[in-house]
């Protein structure tokens, strides 16, 4: 049975898909999603499978009322987009329902391939495909991938590589153009290839189109193959970074072979250009970061709308610096990376969440898009083939690119510590895949008639470098036995030594006495904090330090972990069974007063865990201490398996939070919950039966509290060191109330 | 001079020995001694404690203590001196060499343990060999000591935490009466081993004198 499902599934998937690609099809054919290509051409072919509709139900008599009308043509554009949409993302399902295809297959390479099938259903129906255009691609497909790998950047190890990171997308880059330029050149200098007028410059710009690294490509391919961190941050951040010099050379070159000559003087201002436009861009990218992360600031009161803040402040920051051709991908990448720390800081953690999954989510639709459309276009677009032309840009492509990777890699290693290995070196030039945007920036070359013959050719580089180099990666990777990316969980013990280390080192570099890196670091860190923080984070949020930050965040992910884990009735694994207990003084009776800890900090965590916790208290329901029957609907639930889940799940509570607690000698009743155990004990006091039941384990499975510690009458006999107050008391006595007994004693009064 | 130059070589070539340090470094951090010490034989910690570029730092009285514990000598000796001398000096520093291409994956580890041990030397204030969770608490709240008003409490729970994190890592099946005494130095070198400390924990020594370029920045 189970075997025969995905079969059947998938059979039915495939020709559910099949039918919508042809009406797909049928239905793009008549209109181009481009703006500014004819739409006229294929309307009546797109409306004529629809006639037959049209006819049976339009009347025989005259002026009744049309019940059923039919009117495709209002609603042709949005639904023809919407359709291509729906099909990229059927496509994608699809690929990771059909067992094995996955492992072997990178996404990337299936996606195009759906594109050149409908793309050739298309041309075979005699209909205009779609072509990617330009506009489209750079302003709305793009941006997404680039914020939402800005702003999940990994700052840490991109700094630390960031001289690497320069060298291989400018010098790299730079490298490449003028080799792969100048080599063409050479090759159709060559008598009898019908490759004569083909001049230095149209080469040079030839070139500086197709040796770009693609962020988007390396993105598709390099996610799966799940690489060590460094490898990855070298390959990525190069592909990010070479935009600006992407930029600069194709207009430098283009504004030349319209000129004709080329100065000295022409030669300095690109240079000076080059610094402009990075430099410019990341500017205007901070720009907007900063002003999104003071917005933020203000967004207590309105929660819903934080997360259009930080996705409009992006999108200006690239097209306030796509308006003055600056480096948009710079800008965007910069207005992400400053933007993230405070922006995290002020929302709320659902508004987080919505941030990461609709990044995700635009960044996943975009990608697929744009590689269907690669697809699409390829079948469509004019096609000149000029074997030798084309062969010896392949070759040439990846002859510099390795030329260019060991050369450089010469000289970095003589500048970096963690040394790049050879088969660090392989794997960073067998990733430098080309991709759309060097399709984009093909397609806006002027037309001439060499163009045909440019864009054969980058696309070929492009298929090349997707199918093949993509394909083979991930056997090469493992080949070689290349270091993967190490699945490692928060751990509160090297954040703290992290910091530590932070420290020692910058106290050295000043007894040393000289200026270095961590001493950089560590001013930057002082002005963050005694400047920026205070302006731009709300609240007394601005002055917490990091180490309170990771740890609070840290707690959070586990109470909801196990908030989740809990309310879906299955049996957590327990890691360990250490608890507090075992690292406590025994006797230790001074307890300490509730923490100044901020309360509103306290209250959200508490939300979220209340708001959890209700669910599972709907499950619970059946269990309680003064009634014994299971609830019948919850038929896969008996008590010993509950009684097992819980006391699993306390000890892994105490294992991951910390407790202010005693050992309590009494039993208390083992209810989930998440409030100090003396808290229940409130509740429970002023109930009579004691549960034998709900000790199975003898030791205090401590309850939990998050920071938060706070003393309950059980010991108010101790002199208390700071007095809660009587709002915070209430609070968390309600708390427990409403997550203690779901029982009829829902309101009854503490003693 | 001749003779003085041929001594000092010897000096040094012995140091470089011991240290691992070049000539070049050796000379560098000689003359920032010299600096430090006010051109004196030894330093003290009032030398080191009226830094102003270290006033910033949160665990200056560690780092500092540090220079004067004798067990980062490498000599199996304990306790604190008040002076130290060059040699002592370089010792210190040496464990924040980094590692070079041709070290090998042997040397790498034994580097590692080095520099493991002198963090755990910095925590473990008594010498007993094991991070006790007071000493612990301690380095904690030293590290937020900088950072306002944040209170023990905190400090301590998040110390609390820590050493939970370590239990339960190096000891997952401990009962509920054991007593977890504190972290020794195998627990402290698992908790760690994700942060790869041979690259981490280094400065760069510059085979350049810097001295000259610090205008106005003797011992300041």
């Amino acid at each position: 049975m189970a075997e025969l499902r995905p079969a059947r599934c998938w059979r039915t998937g495939f020709f559910f898909c099949l039918w919508l690609l042809l009406f797909l099809s049928v239905a793009s054919g008549s209109l181009v999603v481009v703006s500014g290509s004819n739409e006229t051409s294929g309307g009546p072919a797109g409306d004529t499978p629809e006639d037959p509709h049209h006819q049976t139900n339009s009347t025989t008599h005259k002026k009744a009322f049309p019940v059923l009308s039919f009117n495709y043509q209002d609603v042709r554009k949005p639904f023809v987009i919407s359709l291509w949409i729906l099909l990229a993302l059927l496509m994608k399902l699809g690929f990771h329902i059909i067992p094995n295809i996955s492992n072997v297959v990178p996404e990337s390479c299936l996606l195009i391939g759906v594109g050149l099938l409908v793309g050739g259903i298309i041309k075979a129906i005699g209909e205009e495909a779609p072509v990617l255009d330009t506009k489209l691609f750079f302003h709305y497909l793009l941006p997404p991938i680039i914020l939402d790998a800005g702003y999940f950047l990994p700052i840490q190890a991109f700094m630390e590589n960031m001289g690497t990171i320069l060298m291989f997308a400018v010098v790299g880059t730079l490298w490449n153009v003028f080799f792969i330029g100048g080599m063409i050149f050479a090759v159709c200098q060559i008598e009898g290839m019908q490759l004569a007028g083909v001049d230095l410059l149209s080469c040079l710009l030839f070139g500086s189109i197709v040796s770009a690294v693609d962020p988007v490509a390396v993105l598709a391919v390099f996610e799966e193959i799940q690489i060590n961190e460094l490898l990855h941050i070298l390959v990525f951040g190069e592909s990010l970074l070479n935009d600006a010099v992407t930029v600069v050379l194709y207009h430098l070159f283009e504004e030349f072979s319209h000129a004709g000559t080329v100065t000295v003087l022409d030669g300095v201002l690109g240079i000076v250009c080059f610094f402009v436009v990075s430099l410019g861009g990341v500017m205007v990218g901070a720009i907007y970061g900063l002003l999104g992360a003071f917005t933020s600031r203000f967004t207590t009161h309105t929660r819903v709308i934080e997360p259009l803040f930080v996705f409009l402040y992006s999108y200006m920051a690239y097209l306030s610096a796509e308006v003055f051709h600056l480096s948009g991908i710079m800008s965007l990448i910069a207005c992400g990376v400053i933007m993230r720390p405070y922006v995290e800081a002020n929302v709320s953690h659902k508004s987080y969440t919505t941030i990461k999954y609709f990044l995700k989510m635009w960044s996943s639709v975009s990608e697929t898009l744009i590689f269907i459309f690669l697809g699409v276009s390829t079948v469509a677009g004019p096609h000149a083939w000029n074997w030798t032309f084309v062969i010896s840009t392949v070759i040439l492509c990846l002859v510099s690119r390795v030329l260019g990777v060991i050369g450089l890699t010469c000289i970095i290693n003589k500048f970096r510590i963690v040394k790049l290995t050879k088969k660090d070196q392989f794997i960073v030039a067998y990733g430098g895949l080309r991709g759309a945007i060097a399709f984009s920036l093909g397609f806006l070359l002027t037309d001439n008639e060499r163009k045909n013959m440019f864009l054969t050719a980058i696309i070929t580089v492009i298929f090349f470098t997707v199918f093949v180099q993509g394909m083979t990666i991930r056997p090469l990777v493992e080949l070689l036995a290349v270091k993967k990316k190490k699945e490692s969980k928060p751990s509160i013990n090297e954040e703290i030594h992290t910091q530590f280390l932070g420290h020692l080192l910058t106290g050295i570099e000043d007894i040393c006495g000289h200026y270095g890196h961590h001493h950089w670091k560590d001013k930057l860190n002082r002005f963050n904090k005694a400047y920026l923080k205070k302006w731009l984070i709300a609240g007394e949020r601005s002055t917490e330090p990091q180490l309170i930050s990771f740890y609070n965040k840290m707690e959070m992910k586990q109470a909801m972990m196990l908030v989740e884990s809990g309310s879906a009735a299955k049996l957590p694994s327990v890691l360990s069974s250490v608890s507090m207990q075992n690292i406590q003084q025994r006797g230790s009776g001074n307890r300490r007063a509730i923490p100044s800890i901020s309360k509103s900090r306290e209250q959200e965590i508490r939300k979220i865990l209340r708001s959890n916790l209700q669910k599972t208290r709907q499950r619970l329901r059946s269990y309680s201490r003064h009634d014994l029957m299971i609830d019948p609907f919850e038929d896969n639930v008996s008590e010993v398996r509950f009684r097992k889940q819980r006391v699993e799940m306390e000890r892994r509570m105490s294992h991951y939070l910390t407790v202010p607690t005693n050992r309590q000698e009494s039993p208390s009743v083992r209810k989930v919950c998440f409030e100090p155990e003396h808290q229940v004990f409130t509740y429970d006091n002023s109930e009579s039966p004691r549960d034998p039941r709900a000790r199975p384990d003898p030791g205090p499975l401590d309850a939990i509290s998050l920071v938060s510690e706070s003393q309950g009458p059980n010991q108010s006999r101790e002199p208390r060191a700071k007095v809660p107050q009587e709002q915070e008391e209430q609070e968390q006595l309600k708390l427990s109330r409403c997550l203690s007994d779901p029982g009829p004693n829902q309101e009854e009064d503490l003693s | 001079m001749g003779a003085c130059q041929t001594r000092a070589e010897h000096q040094y070539q012995d140091l470089a020995d011991k240290t691992g340090f070049s000539f070049e470094q050796i000379k560098n951090l000689y003359q920032r001694f010299q600096q430090l010490s006010g051109n004196e034989e030894t330093i003290s910690r009032a030398n080191l404690d009226s830094m102003p570029a270290l006033a910033n730092n949160p665990i200056r009285k560690q780092i500092i203590g540090a220079f004067f514990d004798k067990r980062n000598q490498h000599q199996d000796e304990v306790g604190s001196c008040d002076q130290i001398g060059f040699e002592q000096f370089l010792m210190v520093m040496s464990h924040f060499r980094p590692p070079n291409l041709r070290t090998t994956d042997e040397e790498k580890e034994a580097m590692r343990k080095e520099k493991l041990r002198f963090l755990f030397n910095m925590h473990d204030s008594d010498n007993d060999g094991t991070i006790t969770l007071a000493e612990y608490r301690k380095v904690v709240e030293e590290l937020m000591s900088k950072s306002g008003e944040i209170g023990q409490e905190t400090a301590k729970a998040i110390a609390d935490a820590a050493m939970l994190e370590v239990a339960s890592i190096n000891v997952p099946n401990m009962g509920p009466e054991e007593f977890y005494e504190g972290i020794t130095f195998e627990h402290f070198e698992e908790i760690l081993k994700g942060l790869e400390m041979e690259s981490r924990m280094h400065i760069r020594f510059l085979d350049v004198d810097t001295s000259t370029m610090r205008c106005g920045k003797s011992q300041s």
